[in-house]
């Protein structure tokens, strides 16, 4: 159900009273329609589905959670915990973090 | 539970439980070999159709004749690097060279569908003859029909090519033993990506061009190191998973391929990612496989890595006696999957 | 590509993998609900690499898969029917309805298009004004916004050849269905990350509360996948039972506001039967009745139509983890990937095909482990 790849918009246009986009997927480019994230800008990425960019990629978030990544072996080496340290770290943001309460 | 053998197993369900032709069956994939070895085979007898390879190799006159036909249905006839015509030519050239074969002789025959301008017709010959040159074959034979309109698909094609197999030279799965090298000769998936790129429904924008070539040349510089290879395949519908997977059970043999090792360029990953594709099923047109023994394996790559059309030859996998009959990756993480025989046509997927 | 590539890291991985190691201290059963993990996680060999310990149930989030019997029979039915163009996303080709699957209809003359955008179903309408253009629907919460804005444009352009076939399902009452069985052994959820791209996460707390289970949204690379389990298990392993976010590049709270509009308006929700599990209550949507010009079912009058699942085929027990598939006594003698009698082995990461490729192998035998019943 969930075939959905992030891409970067190149440009941005009305066409039939839709606002389209060309995107571009490392090297491949395919139009894709904007109309549920009016707000995209040039140079933001995506995640396309099936034409559609259905969510705004948070880039700095993706650079988080690569750095929590790298850092488990050498934080639980030093530290103990590596979750938690990370997780204290990037608990200023409510998007790193959803819990239920 | 019951203890399925499974390694032994044949489906007991006849071809017959489609009543019609569909697409599948021209896929490359279980649904072509099921087609060939339950109504053709069966219908033609003889022995040489039981080879099953891209070519035939017969013995005429004290000679040793590699033989073999293609037809070509491309859609569309004109895609960025080629077009049917470059197709029609190399793709049976590639046959004949994949049995050690450098192609002397093809024929050609059009079907041509009521209505088609003939300024298409001149576009597809003149690229059709400029391959031939290139190749160094001539197109000594020809046919042409015209089927009314709605009755084809402008332009279909068939060519039939024959050409000398040297003395010493027997490429054949049969031969493939555990401990073989697999090379690949270049970067996978490229011509399909290319074709489907200006397909309609799918149209995406890529800066890639079919490897439409003829193989010729770079098979005769390997065969110049030794002519004991073992087998040569060019990768094409079914991509590099339907001819490791032909070669497995025909020899009998394991295959092992490295995933991460398997040249696949970035345009390539990221039209399949976007379609939900697997680049190891995606067809090629001017690549070939090769099982070549492991003592040969470094002077046969540096016989390739010097020549244009194998210039980013590498080896992707071996033969094992482990798992006879399959074909297994090494995934880039560590883990292992089955890379099967392709059931038909690979179709872009959401899920 | 960017974004991916980073997620694929093998040695990134193998942090987050000795991380889950030196976590895990006892059998855990988590469930990854969207057919796409499945897929990643066959592709790239994830399962072979975790703990023993930890296993991981296919769980029925293939809309190949789930699609009901009924609606692949009426979708067979207008697609036979002269002067329809009939589009699909790919995957639905194979899928087998009553004796016989899309590939046959086209086979038999059957105008049956793939397109890779519902938009170029409606483009393909505009260009063909005298023929009958019908897309097949289905889908989860993910395809179901790009649906809907096709149904949307195709009302307010006035474009009345283009209709829809629509069967599209919900992940939560899945998921509740799932954890209701008296039979449920899944101990954990990976949720499904482009469905929360869209729906957010709102209504998995108090599905977390109430069954006591962790559900970590989790997205589809190798790496988000081995976070997905990395939190999941460390939940299960301190008593925790949390609602967590491990895609939060991609995934809001709020999921996508404007695209959760757009389903209010187009769509109703309805009970909606999945194959080989049955009905379960307010899992699907269909087109509200503002869109019934647009709806296929209704144009073309298929109600009725007589289904008949092979008798042979158990896939609904494999489905809900019930039997194992080498169980099934159709299993690898009448029921193979090259004449599939049900959905789990159609597509290479249903259950019975996954399955059937790693029994073969036999070296890796988790690759196809699938959910066995409690004893």
């Amino acid at each position: 159900m969930c075939l959905a790849v992030p891409g970067r918009v190149l440009d941005i246009e009305e066409r039939d009273g839709t606002r389209m986009a060309t995107v571009d997927f490392g090297g491949v480019v395919k139009e894709v329609c904007l109309e549920y994230l009016p707000d995209l800008q040039v140079g933001e990425y995506a995640v396309v589905h099936v034409g559609f960019a259905l969510q705004r990629l948070d880039e700095e978030s993706a650079k988080r959670t690569l750095e929590l990544f790298a850092e488990l072996g050498m934080l639980q080496e030093e530290f103990g915990d590596a979750w938690e340290m990370a997780a204290a770290e990037a608990g200023a943001d409510g998007a790193e973090e959803v819990r239920e309460r | 539970m019951s203890d399925l053998d499974l390694t032994a197993w044949t489906c007991p369900a006849p071809l017959r439980d489609r009543p019609r032709v569909v697409m599948g069956h021209g896929g490359g994939g279980v649904l072509s070999a099921e087609l060939v070895q339950q109504i053709f085979a069966p219908a033609y007898g003889g022995q040489a159709l039981a080879q099953l390879g891209d070519a035939a190799v017969l013995s005429l006159g004290g000679a040793r004749l590699a033989f073999s036909t293609d037809s070509f249905v491309v859609r569309p006839l004109f895609f960025p690097g080629g077009s049917i015509g470059d197709l029609a030519v190399n793709g049976t050239v590639n046959d004949l060279a994949m049995s050690g074969a450098r192609a002397a002789y093809l024929s050609c025959g059009f079907i041509l569908e009521e209505g088609v301008e003939l300024e298409v017709v001149t576009r597809v010959a003149e690229a059709l003859g400029a391959a031939a040159r290139a190749a160094g074959v001539e197109v000594a034979t020809g046919d042409t029909k015209v089927v009314e309109s709605g009755h084809g698909d402008g332009i279909f094609i068939n060519t039939a090519g024959i050409g000398l197999v040297p003395a010493g030279v027997d490429l054949r799965p049969q031969r493939v033993v555990p401990g073989d090298v697999v090379i690949v000769s270049g970067a996978v998936g490229v011509h399909g990506v290319a074709i489907m790129s200006v397909r309609e429904g799918l149209e995406f924008g890529v800066e890639i061009e079919s490897d439409c070539a003829a193989l010729g040349g770079l098979v005769e510089a390997m065969l110049a190191v030794t002519p004991d290879l073992h087998v040569l395949r060019d990768p094409t519908r079914g991509g590099l998973a339907a001819a490791l997977n032909e070669i497995a059970q025909a020899s009998g043999t394991g295959v092992v391929v490295r995933e991460r090792d398997v040249p696949v360029p970035p345009a390539v990953a990221n039209a399949c990612a976007i379609l939900g594709l697997d680049p190891l099923y995606v067809a090629n047109e001017g690549k070939l496989v090769a099982f070549v023994p492991r003592e040969h394996a470094d002077a046969v790559l540096d016989a390739m890595r010097a020549h244009p059309l194998g210039a980013d030859a590498v080896v992707i996998g071996e033969a094992v006696d482990t798992h006879p009959g399959m074909v297994v990756a090494r995934t880039g993480l560590g883990g292992t999957r089955v890379v099967d025989l392709p059931i038909g046509e690979q179709l872009p997927r959401i899920c | 590509m960017k974004y991916i590539d980073e997620f694929q890291d093998p040695e990134l991985a193998r942090r987050l993998l000795d991380d889950i190691h030196a976590t895990v201290t006892r059998p855990w059963a988590l469930m990854e609900v969207c057919g796409g993990q499945t897929h990643s996680i066959i592709r790239h060999g994830i399962d072979q690499l975790l703990p023993d310990e930890i296993e991981l149930i296919h769980g029925p989030g293939c809309p190949v898969c789930v699609t009901p019997l009924e609606v692949i029979d009426k979708a067979l039915e207008i697609a036979s029917r002269p002067g329809v163009i009939f589009c699909s996303f790919g995957d639905m080709l194979r899928v087998p309805g009553t004796g016989r699957d899309l590939f046959q209809v086209r086979g038999e003359g059957g105008d049956v298009r793939v397109v890779y955008s519902p938009l170029d179903a409606l483009r393909i309408a505009r260009q063909n004004p005298d023929r009958e253009v019908v897309f097949f629907g289905i889908g989860f919460e993910t395809t179901a916004p790009p649906n809907a804005m096709t149904v949307h444009q195709a009302r307010r352009h006035g474009i009345r050849n283009f209709s829809m076939l629509v069967s599209h399902v919900r992940v939560p009452p899945a998921i509740e269905a799932i954890m209701s069985s008296p039979h449920c052994r899944v101990q954990g959820f990976l949720a499904a990350g482009h469905v929360c791209s869209v729906m957010g996460v709102e209504e998995y707390p108090e599905l977390a509360e109430r069954f006591r289970v962790p559900i970590v949204v989790t997205g589809f690379e190798p790496l988000d996948i081995l976070e997905g389990v990395r939190r999941t298990v460390r939940q299960l392993e301190r008593g925790e039972h949390t609602v967590d976010n491990a895609y939060a590049r991609a995934v809001r709270p709020e999921g996508n506001p404007a695209a959760r509009a757009m389903l209010e308006d187009v769509f109703e929700v309805t009970d909606r039967a999945w194959r080989g599990i049955g009905v379960i209550p307010g899992s699907g949507w269909r087109l509200s009745p503002k869109y019934r010009d647009h709806d296929a079912e209704h144009r073309f009058s298929v109600e009725g139509i007589q289904t008949r699942e092979p008798a042979e085929c158990r896939s609904g027990e494999v489905l809900q983890g019930l039997l194992k598939p080498h169980e099934c006594e159709a299993f690898g003698t009448l029921c193979t990937p090259r004449t599939p009698l049900g959905a789990t082995m159609v597509s290479s990461e249903g259950a019975c095909a996954a399955y059937y490729l790693y029994r073969r192998l036999d070296v890796p035998a988790k690759a196809g482990r699938e959910a066995s019943p409690v004893v």
